[in-house]
């Protein structure tokens, strides 16, 4: 039988979130988003993609709850929907920038030397782009579809992972459990994914959250622009942007605003919450 | 038998500060020559900073050096190939200084002393194992009960018994313990140096114990190699070492060790000033500018390392303190006197 | 300091280097042939083998890249494939409304999170001090076109205060010009203010915690005139930096300000570019943007070491 103390940290971590206010309101908020993602053709009341033609841009009412667009389509249900591409792009686009930029950090943080020197300017050149004018211009090259903007947000992210992962690897290669690794005779792959990734992960899942937040504004944005998500995939950003067309019909410009609002907010308090529980367990 | 021959050994370390900033190097091991006999304890010795343990370091190709050999069973330590490389692993193992920064905070103990098993494929399977993790912790006092806890549930010199039986998990043969137990409160200190020479004894193993403690030292080492800024200034046994030490160097640090019996007096001599910077050590003798008997000729010649009686090595050029007779005290311009 | 920025611009010389080979591979990662949609799907093999020659199509890469390099240094852009106009004039007419955008951006976004960041740390856990920020944590979380949205809705929509969209140059009519920029700056830099509202709180809580504000109070000053006199010309610092840090950030977010407010600017040139697939455009303004970013990062920093050097020490 284990003991309560020798739980591994992650799990002490995530003990130490939920009693973090907003941190566990995030995860909260989050969790939902998972559920109602999973469970989006039970829990919607109607087919996100189906127009009523006797119901085109109708307010909110009884029959439906947050209007509908103008092609009659329930409001409700394509946010219910939508939840699927922002969970796409916060868990598909975001660890996929993890990985590849945490591969690429401990390459350059590991080996040093002229492929350290020439990995960083590469990573310097790419964080001399803009976010979402980066994202821009590799969706122009790629063409503008759900998964190439996935592909761009991926692209975009990577950086900032390398260079944390770097930084991290570069600070912790010389602790001398890495050393006794070397002295055992570890491979240079065993001391990277045994020995230094599991003391980079903390900080790379605080940053993970607080990117996946980014992420969902990156998407939004560029489905907003027409260059993300097409017609008929409910998205909340090309939602937003049929809204522009009907001022008047408000509900469209609301409901799906408030969707995106509401969990760039909750992944913003998880990434908050984790830092400060990360934090206070190395002032400890 | 000599299983451990360093043949003038030079690890400088250059530090650069940004990208066009100044460089400045530390020859942090000048010079050293050294054996080890196979089943000795031999005792390396010096304030810190004296570059003892990147001597250790060295010896268990952590790092490489800058110049010189290092003859191990024969074999140039530097120039193995990978294959060889991973054997000579097998053979020496390393104990570190501290016990909180040498466990992976983030494996459980079972899968620490299991993956030098595995690396080496010494055991296979779950069972096999789990018999060797459980027979290594009874070795170094621990129940294998604590095998899935994680290292911030233990005590520094539990900690350090992990340290041991991990570099034990490969039957080595040469084990270069840094330090291994001055970060231990002193009660600890003297149970972990005990294992460690039981160990020793058992598996007949050989030891580079590396050490600033030499009431420890005086207890586990057959022999003692002294260090300063780099350079080794005296070796001997212990035994005639701590009897009567040759260098003055030696015979300061021997002064500084508390001594059980306060009417038992030992004469003491007191350096003046600090360790030079290692970016700038002092020319010729590198003790002479906190030697109380230095010359002028000490700051133009280094002085080598000859054998100053049975066993003996030092390095000094005064004969008329090397020959074991009471040191005449000579007025020196560059030096002041010791204070009795 | 010479030294200094002498070691920066070495820095940034590589940087610039790889930024303009991504650009420049922009188009040769484009999928088909570029010649046959300059000349249509019926051209003739014999006109497209002579265009790609009149356009050095056929050389080596490197070799293409150092010929349209030598052009961008000297100004030439190529010309738009939409109406053939050249790509730098096109430049010159829509840097004006970008740079518009983005000093009316940091002026507000630091017109009010200076103030809130002061009033909060000033009566800390306050209720003044809670909703500030909170309502400088929403602004961090807000996606910039649903602001834009909002304040549409609300600003001209239905209270008629202000028009929707358009842009009218600065000089020609000064008044318009502000009231047309006035939605877009707010949307612009509202997350430019809650990052100077956040940075301007923790700065100033430590600023006041520190001795020789203390000792300011302690002799005896009016409580005014020690915070103006020593603790914003401390606070102020990182606020710059954060300016600074987020000038990438504001000329990206213009982009999609400036499609949705319709201001001719070098982000709208970027996402127009995108939809008509004119690639010369595109191409030009990001490299315009990214190396203004990479001068204004360069400046801030010089700039930062010289106050550094001079007033701290």
């Amino acid at each position: 039988m284990e003991t309560l103390g020798s739980a591994p940290r992650w799990r002490l971590a995530l003990t130490a979130l939920l009693h973090h206010r907003l941190g566990a309101f995030g995860l909260c908020v989050c969790a939902l988003v998972v559920f109602t993602a999973l469970l989006a053709p039970w829990i919607a009341p109607y087919d996100p993609s189906v127009s009523d033609y006797e119901a085109i841009l109708s307010p909110p009412s009884l029959t439906h709850w947050l209007g509908t667009d103008d092609l009659g389509r329930d409001i409700l249900s394509r946010i219910v929907w939508g939840t699927q591409v922002s969970l796409q792009v916060s868990l598909i686009a975001v660890s996929g920038a993890i990985v590849l930029g945490s591969v690429v950090g401990m390459i350059s943080g590991y080996a040093g030397g002229w492929i350290d020197d020439a990995i960083m300017r590469v990573i310097d050149a790419m964080l001399a782009f803009p976010t979402l004018i980066l994202a821009l211009g590799i969706v122009a090259v790629l063409g503008p579809t759900l998964v190439n903007a996935m592909i761009a947000i991926t692209i975009v992210n990577i950086p900032n992972f390398a260079r944390l992962v770097r930084a991290q690897v570069l600070s912790i290669r010389h602790m001398d459990f890495v050393s006794a690794a070397r002295g055992l005779g570890a491979s240079r792959v065993r001391i990277m994914f045994r020995h230094i990734w599991p003391s980079v992960i903390g900080n790379v899942l605080v940053y993970g959250s607080l990117t996946a937040s980014t992420a969902l504004i990156t998407e939004s944005s560029l489905s907003f622009l027409g260059l993300g998500a097409q017609p008929p995939t409910p998205s909340w950003g090309s939602m937003l942007s049929s809204g522009m067309q009907y001022w008047d019909a408000w509900w469209m410009s609301v409901f799906p605003g408030v969707a995106l609002f509401s969990v760039v907010l909750a992944l913003n308090f998880v990434g908050d919450g984790l830092r400060d529980v990360l934090d206070a367990r190395i002032t400890e | 038998m000599t299983l451990v021959e360093v043949r003038e050994l030079h690890k400088q370390f250059v530090l650069r500060k940004g990208l066009f900033g100044k460089v400045s190097r530390v020859n942090a091991v000048s010079d050293v020559s050294l054996n080890v006999v196979q089943g000795e304890v031999l005792a390396l010795v010096g304030e810190s900073g004296s570059g003892k343990s990147t001597l250790g370091r060295l010896v268990a190709r952590l790092d490489t050096p800058t110049a010189g050999e290092i003859l191990y069973n024969g074999a140039n330590v530097a120039s193995l190939n990978a294959r060889q490389l991973f054997a000579f692993r097998r053979h020496v193992q390393m104990i570190f200084q501290d016990p909180y920064a040498s466990l992976n905070p983030h494996m459980r103990v079972r899968d620490m002393l299991a993956e030098p098993l595995q690396i080496h494929g010494l055991a296979r399977g779950r069972n096999a194992i789990g018999a060797r993790i459980e027979q290594l912790m009874g070795a170094v006092g621990l129940s294998s009960t604590l095998a899935s806890r994680f290292p911030h549930e233990f005590s520094g010199g539990q900690r350090q018994r992990l340290s041991i039986a991990r570099a034990l998990a490969v039957e080595p043969e040469f084990i270069v313990a840094d330090e291994a137990v001055s970060a231990l409160d002193v009660s600890t200190q003297a149970q972990v140096v005990n294992l460690l020479s039981d160990l020793k004894r058992k598996l007949r193993l050989t030891v580079l114990f590396i050490s600033h403690n030499l009431a420890i030292v005086q207890n586990v080492a057959d022999r003692v190699a002294v260090l300063y800024l780099g350079r080794i200034l005296e070796v001997a046994p212990t035994e005639d070492l701590f009897a009567q030490a040759r260098h003055p160097y030696t015979q300061a640090l021997l002064g500084a060790i508390p001594v059980p019996d306060p009417t038992a007096r030992r004469k003491r001599i007191v350096l003046k000033g600090e360790i030079p910077s290692p970016m700038r050590p002092p020319s010729g003798c590198v003790f002479r500018t906190r030697c109380p008997h230095a010359l002028a000729d000490c700051a133009r010649i280094v002085p080598p390392l000859r054998p100053v009686g049975a066993g003996r090595l030092a390095a000094c050029i005064r004969d008329d303190l090397m020959s074991g007779s009471a040191p005449q005290a000579i007025a020196s311009t560059t030096s002041s006197r010791a204070i009795p | 300091m010479i030294r200094y920025i002498a070691s920066r611009l070495m820095q940034m010389l590589p940087v610039l280097f790889l930024v303009s080979v991504a650009v420049f591979s922009m188009t040769l990662l484009l999928p088909g042939d570029p010649t046959l949609s300059m000349l249509g799907e019926n051209a003739s093999l014999a006109d497209r083998v002579a265009l790609r020659e009149r356009l050095g199509l056929d050389l080596p890469l490197p070799v293409q890249y150092l010929r349209w390099a030598q052009n961008v240094v000297e100004g030439d852009f190529g010309r738009s494939l939409r109406n053939g106009e050249p790509v730098s004039e096109m430049l010159l007419q829509r840097v004006p409304a970008t740079t518009q955008l983005a000093i009316m951006a940091i002026i507000l976004a630091i017109l009010i999170g200076v103030p809130c960041g002061i009033i909060a740390a000033l009566n800390r856990n306050s209720f003044g001090d809670v909703a500030a920020t909170s309502v400088g944590m929403f602004a961090m979380a807000m996606p910039s076109f649903w602001l834009a949205m909002l304040l549409v809705m609300m600003f001209s929509i239905h209270l008629r205060w202000l028009p929707p969209s358009g842009y009218v140059p600065f000089l020609r009519d000064p008044m318009d010009s502000l009231r047309l920029m006035l939605l877009p700056a707010v949307t612009l830099g509202t997350i430019l203010a809650g990052l100077i509202l956040r940075q301007t709180r923790t700065s100033m809580l430590s600023v006041l915690s520190a001795d020789y504000v203390r000792t300011a109070r302690a002799k005896g000053m009016s409580e005014r005139r020690t915070i103006l006199r020593h603790a914003l010309r401390n606070a102020l610092i990182p606020i710059v930096t954060v300016v600074g840090l987020q000038m990438g950030a504001l000329l990206g977010g213009a982009a999609i300000t400036e499609s949705i407010f319709s201001i001719p600017g070098l982000g709208q040139m970027v996402v127009d570019g995108i939809f008509n697939r004119d690639f010369p455009a595109v191409q030009g303004a990001i490299l315009v943007i990214v190396t203004s970013i990479l001068f204004l990062n360069l400046v801030i920093d010089i700039a930062y070491s010289w106050i550094d050097k001079r007033v701290l020490r």
